[in-house]
Order: C-alpha cells, then sequence, then structure tokens
C-alpha cells in the first residue's frame, strides 16, 4: 500500500473550458438548426394538406366517380382513383417485390464474383437514379404503343421504379446477417438453399420487408410513370388489364392544374388520401418488422 | 442430385461404437487420418504438409501461437474450408476410411456427421426450442414429440436444461456468453454427430463457464470424437488425451511470395507434449518461452 501524502492536490478532472467545448457547443446548435429546417417544410406540407384537404374527405369523397372539373367536391368522389392506385401499385409490388427479393438473395448469396451478380448490382444501382419519368417513357414505348393505355402498363412502370430498390435494400439486409450465422447452419449438414431459407432470410426479412414497404409507398406516390401510361377515366375500371385507368397521383396533377375550385379542393382531398395510404403503409412496415424481430434483442 | 448424395451419406454411414475410451494409436481406431495436407488461400499457404491422425473417443487438442493455421485445419476436416472461395486443399483427408475431399463426396453429408462449435458463441435469432430443433429438423425430424425429446436430450447433455427448461421460447439471443455456448453445443449434439469440432469454444467466456465446458466435455467423449482448438495450454492439459503442436515456419528466402506458412511440429500424448516435449520449438511454446 502506498501511503497517501496528507498535502495530496485534488485532481481537475472537470471538462477543460476551451476550443475543444466551443466545437462541441456549435456542433449541438447546428444539429438542431438542421433538424428545425427539416421539421419546418414537413410541418407546413401536413398542415396545409390536411388543413385544404380534411373537409374534402368523406367516405363519398373515398368511393363516388369523379365528376366533371367545374362540380364543387361536395358533388361525386375520387373513388376510381384511390381504386386505380391500390390495384395498379399492388399489381406493380406483385411483379417487383418477389422479383427484387430474389434478385437480392442472388446477388449476396449465390453470385459471389460471377459476372451476372455484378451486372446486376451495377444496373440495380443506375436503376435507382434513373428519373421516374423515364420510366414512363420506356414503358410507353414498348407497351403502350403497341396494346394501348391500360392499368397493367402503369404496373410495368411502376414495378421498374421500384425493382431496383427492392433489390439494394434486400441485399443490403442480407449484407448485414453475419456469416457466423450461416456457417452454424453449414455446420449442421445445411444446405445452401436450407442456410438461405432458413437462417439468413429469416434474420434478414424484418429490413427486407420494411424495404419493399418503403418502395410500394414510394410508387403509390409517382405520377410521372403513370401519365404516360394510364391515361385517365371518370369511372372504376375494373380491368387491370385494358382501357385507361387512374389514379390519385395523375388525379391531383389534373386537378391541381384546374381553374375550378372543386377540382382544386379534390386535388387536396386526393392529396391527404394519398399521404394516409403512405402512412399506413409506414405503420404496416414498422409492425412487420416488429413481429419479425422478436427473436433479435 | 439427391441420388448421388444418398449415395454418399451410405457410403459414410459407419457403425458408431460406444465403448469407453480405447487402448490408443490403433488403426481401427483411427477417425481421421490426414496426410501431407496442404491448405491455400488463393496463393497464400497457410498450412503446410500437416499428417495427423486422430482417434475415436479421445479429445484432441490443437495449440500453437496466432497465425499457425490450427483452426484453418480443424475446418478442412468438415470441410468448413470450402465456405471460403479461395480455399484449397492438398493431399489426403481420410475419415473413418472415406476420402473427405473425393469429387462424389457431399460436404453436406460431412457436415452432418462432423459437426462444429464455434469460437464465439452463435445462436440463431430464434427461441432456444427452435435452436436445437433446427438441426433434427434439417435431417427431415418433424413430430414435435421426437423433436421435444432430442431437444431436451441435447440441452441435459450439454448441461444446459435445467437453466432454460422454462423459457425454451424465449430467444436463444437473451443468454449470456457461457449458456449461449452450451447452447451452441447442444445444438450440434441434437443431430447426434459422429465427431465434434471445438473451435477455442471457450476464449469468449469467464473460467466458470470454461469449467463447464470442459466437464461437459469429458461427459460426452464416451459417445463423440472431439477435436478442440485452443490459446488456452492449462486447458489443453486438462481436458485432451493428445495434443498437436502447431507452429508458424518462416520462409527467409529473400523474395519468396510465402514468407511465413503453419506446420505441425509435434504431435503426441498431451502429458508426454507438456512435460517431455520432442522439438525444441515445442518445449519453447510449453514452458511459455514464446508466444
Amino acid at each position: 500500500m502506498m501511503a497517501i501524502a496528507s498535502e495530496q492536490q485534488t485532481v481537475d478532472l472537470r471538462e477543460p473550458s476551451g476550443w475543444r467545448r466551443t466545437k462541441n457547443q456549435l456542433a449541438t446548435v447546428g444539429m438542431w438548426i438542421a433538424f428545425v429546417v427539416m421539421l419546418v417544410p414537413l410541418g407546413f406540407v401536413l398542415f396545409t394538406v390536411i388543413s385544404k384537404g380534411a373537409s374534402a374527405i368523406s367516405w363519398q369523397f373515398l368511393t363516388g366517380s369523379i365528376p366533371v372539373n367545374v362540380l364543387p367536391v361536395t358533388y361525386g368522389g375520387v373513388g376510381p382513383a384511390v381504386y386505380g392506385t391500390l390495384v395498379i401499385t399492388g399489381f406493380a409490388s406483385l411483379m417487383a417485390i418477389p422479383l427484387g427479393i430474389l434478385g437480392g438473395i442472388y446477388i449476396n448469396e449465390y453470385g459471389g464474383n460471377h459476372l451476372l451478380a455484378r451486372v446486376i448490382n451495377f444496373f440495380a444501382d443506375v436503376m435507382t437514379g434513373v428519373p421516374s419519368i423515364i420510366m414512363g417513357l420506356f414503358i410507353f414505348t414498348i407497351w403502350v404503343l403497341h396494346f394501348g393505355y391500360s392499368g397493367l402498363a402503369g404496373s410495368f412502370a411502376l414495378a421498374c421504379l421500384m425493382l431496383p430498390i427492392v433489390i439494394r435494400s434486400t441485399y443490403e439486409m442480407l449484407r448485414l446477417v453475419p456469416n457466423s450465422l450461416r456457417e452454424a447452419s453449414y455446420a449442421l449438414g445445411a444446405t445452401k438453399a436450407r442456410v438461405t431459407l432458413t437462417v439468413t432470410l429469416p434474420a434478414a426479412i424484418g429490413g427486407i420487408v420494411s424495404g419493399a414497404l418503403l418502395a410500394v409507398a414510394r410508387a403509390a406516390g409517382e405520377t410521372a410513370p403513370l401519365v404516360f401510361t394510364i391515361l385517365v377515366t371518370q369511372t372504376i375500371n375494373k380491368n387491370l388489364f385494358s382501357g385507361p385507368n387512374t389514379a390519385l397521383s395523375t388525379l391531383i396533377f389534373q386537378n391541381a392544374t384546374q381553374p375550378y375550385t372543386g377540382a382544386q379542393a379534390r386535388a387536396w382531398g386526393s392529396a391527404l388520401t394519398l399521404i394516409a395510404i403512405a402512412f399506413i403503409l409506414m405503420i404496416v412496415a414498422r409492425l412487420v418488422t416488429a413481429r419479425f424481430a422478436r427473436y433479435d434483442h | 442430385m439427391e441420388q448421388q448424395e444418398q449415395k454418399v451419406t451410405a457410403k459414410l454411414e459407419v457403425p458408431q461404437t460406444t465403448t469407453a475410451p480405447v487402448s490408443p494409436a490403433t488403426e481401427a481406431n483411427k477417425i481421421f487420418d490426414a496426410k501431407n495436407v496442404s491448405i491455400y488461400y488463393g496463393s497464400f499457404r497457410a498450412v503446410t504438409d500437416v499428417s495427423i491422425a486422430i482417434y475415436q473417443n479421445e479429445i484432441t487438442a490443437f495449440i500453437g501461437p496466432s497465425g499457425c493455421g490450427k483452426t484453418t485445419v480443424l475446418r478442412t476436416l468438415n470441410r468448413m474450408n470450402d465456405l471460403i472461395p479461395s480455399a484449397r486443399v492438398e493431399g489426403e483427408v481420410h475419415y473413418r476410411g472415406a476420402s473427405l475431399y473425393d469429387k462424389a463426396v457431399s460436404p453436406t453429408a460431412v457436415r452432418r456427421r462432423i459437426g462444429m462449435v464455434f469460437q464465439k458463441p452463435n445462436p440463431f435469432p430464434k427461441s432456444i426450442f427452435e435452436n436445437v430443433a433446427y438441426g433434427p429438423r434439417i435431417n427431415g425430424i418433424r413430430k414435435k414429440s421426437q423433436l421435444e425429446e432430442i431437444v431436451e436430450r441435447s440441452l441435459r447433455q450439454a448441461a444446459l436444461w435445467d437453466e432454460v427448461k422454462d423459457r425454451l421460447n424465449k430467444s436463444g439471443l437473451g443468454l449470456s456468453g457461457g449458456q449461449a455456448q452450451r447452447l451452441c453445443i447442444a445444438r450440434t449434439l441434437a443431430v447426434e454427430p459422429d465427431v465434434v469440432l471445438m473451435d477455442e469454444p471457450c476464449s469468449a467466456l469467464d473460467p466458470i463457464a470454461t469449467g463447464r465446458i470442459e466437464d461437459l466435455m469429458q461427459e460426452i467423449k464416451s459417445q463423440y470424437t472431439i477435436v478442440i482448438v485452443t490459446h488456452n495450454m492449462q486447458q489443453a492439459t486438462r481436458v485432451s488425451d493428445r495434443t498437436a503442436f502447431y507452429s508458424v515456419l518462416r520462409n527467409e528466402k529473400p523474395g519468396a511470395s510465402d514468407t511465413r506458412t503453419g506446420v505441425l511440429v509435434e504431435y503426441g500424448a498431451t502429458q508426454q507434449i507438456f512435460e517431455d516435449p520432442h522439438d525444441s520449438r515445442t518445449q519453447a511454446y510449453v514452458t511459455g518461452r514464446i508466444g
């Protein structure tokens, strides 16, 4: 034991003032400013859409047929657009999500350094950056010109948009699965397919599902790819595969540019409906992620 | 493909004897027989010219400094190195008379008989029950009652049953390090392997948890053949019957591409290795002069 000197000086353990401390304070203030700057426009958007759109919302608004532009918002509704958005986006998801997840699995689990895997990876990257209107134009030239406008054409355009997002998010999620889990499964005599299906995918499924739902939410709000591919209709078109269709996003675009107050009110109502749909999808994504993560800690 | 796999499994099917520890080093007790094995990662020769025989119902310890290739050798015994794309094995590895690296041999069939416990406990993000039932399930056991029986037996063997029997449906990730490692051992034992390979199973554990795993190894030794890689020489003396000392051989030749490679220096009964090493390098290592 060392003897403790009686005249021992107390050690100064306080944060030394000076430049380091100032930097810390500056960074904190900077972050708060960035937070507020980000929050203000978001708040304004939500506030405006809700205040202008909420009055329009009613069951009749969500289900009724689209009236002529001059009529006030109390007549008819946007039913065909709600229906169109759900069905067109739904069918696009049906095409893009399974394909995208399989693509992601291929790149990360099977492709290794193969040329095909690298090519897919590269093009998924490139496609993420392609403007959505180009996707619409692409489907217009290869599909609409030959088979005419239809909800299906819109689905194709949205699927093209979603596919790279789903591939990328699946790939990133699978990459996060620690290799030790795969090895544990291999060491028990599992085949590669078994390892992927019973260990790797379940470990990543939460992230994959939320990535896919984010892609759906993004696609549901897209306007440009639909303008070229589905045209407009005033009544519900139950046939996805032929005939013009409509969607909330294109309806907003068309009505908001009208001089009639009724049409503008319908646009605001549709905007709120679209936000609500996206919001519901986000909540579902959270719930699904939590459900799958119950063993994750 | 399926047919081929079946054929190979049949080839590897050898009657399992559960006799007490036998008089060592006879041909009949040989589980593994590796001859002149060199293992490459790309152009790097990680291990050079290892010849070693491993015997039934014994615990064989691999010791040696870091980077001497002991884990690499261990992983060639159940073809785990196949998972590393650049890895390549030269030489002969026989397992109960069958050539492990024969083209017709399915790594899956090999690993079903030769299990592995890893350095870091790696339970699946599943319930404790599902962790242990995973192996039997992939072997086609579906019946709930049978799975329950296997899970209980394996957890008892791994000395974990009493601690987890009331929370079998809780996550395997919620266990402490020592418990998680015993869960991984239970998971390995659930498929009733012939051999259990252990890659530094206690390096992440405290002495109490380590002691429990060492006791457990002694208990299951009569039914399994165990090969353990360890950095802890006391552990090797405590648990093993035979010890293999690996070391790093440096290539002093200027301009040589393989500047260092792992070699097997000495292999013998544990007592002999620690008390009467024949090689000066072994002596230097076990007396703690080099590390």
